[in-house]
């Protein structure tokens, strides 16, 4: 299969998704991880929360990775999408291009992020020192 | 018609649950959600949100029909 989305409750070994890209005709392979920053806005971070709207971001993310095949010449394509509660550090998405050319692969994983950012259905609650938590307003500042 | 809506984010604690069913007489998704806004007082403009109908995006304009799942997307901050 040429593209596969993944959404994970826990902590997951991308292993396995890597695996898949790793295709005779690929010459390269680009990823993108996102993490948990300590700070947004100023104000310091304890833990972010990520709520999924499961059935709608599964099909959503696998179209993103579908359009990115069709936009870019690349063999594969592969992310992950963590729901749940993070702690610091620890890695929300995580994002695999593999492609003949190593330009494709740049490009389609900055397209992803992208893509993904503005319309997976997933949203971010950030918990502050202190017991405060407040959802994320807007992608544009997250 | 009666149908279900599932909330997520900072509609989900406005309306104080993940899902309802509700009785419905509202003839578009938009129409609906004025009157399911005006329950919760949500902050946010219909411009503002996305509206899926069973796990499909849809449009306001669309009819609502007996058994949907409808769910009302604030913005998204994912990534």
């Amino acid at each position: 299969m040429a593209v596969r989305f993944v959404i994970a409750a826990q902590e997951m070994d991308i292993t396995p998704l890597k695996q898949a890209l790793h295709l005779a005709e690929a010459g390269g392979y680009c990823s993108f991880e996102g993490w948990v920053r300590n700070h947004n806005h100023g104000r310091v971070v304890q833990a972010l929360e990520y709520q999924v709207y499961e059935a709608l971001a599964r099909k959503e993310g696998t179209a993103i990775l579908e359009d990115a095949m069709a936009r870019f010449e690349i063999s594969a394509a592969a992310a992950m999408h963590r729901s749940g509660m993070l702690d610091i550090g620890d890695m929300a998405v995580w994002i695999g291009v593999s492609a003949p050319h190593r330009e494709a692969a740049f490009q389609a994983c900055r397209f992803i992020i992208d893509a993904i950012k503005e319309r997976l259905p997933v949203w971010k609650k950030e918990h502050y020192i202190g017991g405060e938590a407040q959802w994320v307003a807007c992608h544009h500042h997250g | 018609m009666r149908i279900t809506l599932e909330y997520f984010a900072q509609l989900r604690d406005l309306a104080g649950c993940t899902r309802e069913e509700r009785d419905i007489d509202a003839i578009s998704l938009g129409t609906l959600y004025e009157q399911v806004r005006r329950d919760y007082q949500f902050p946010l403009e219909r411009d503002q949100l996305r509206v899926a109908v069973n796990d499909a995006f849809a449009s306001w304009d669309e009819a609502p029909h007996e058994g949907d799942m409808v769910v009302f997307i604030p913005p998204v901050t994912g990534g």
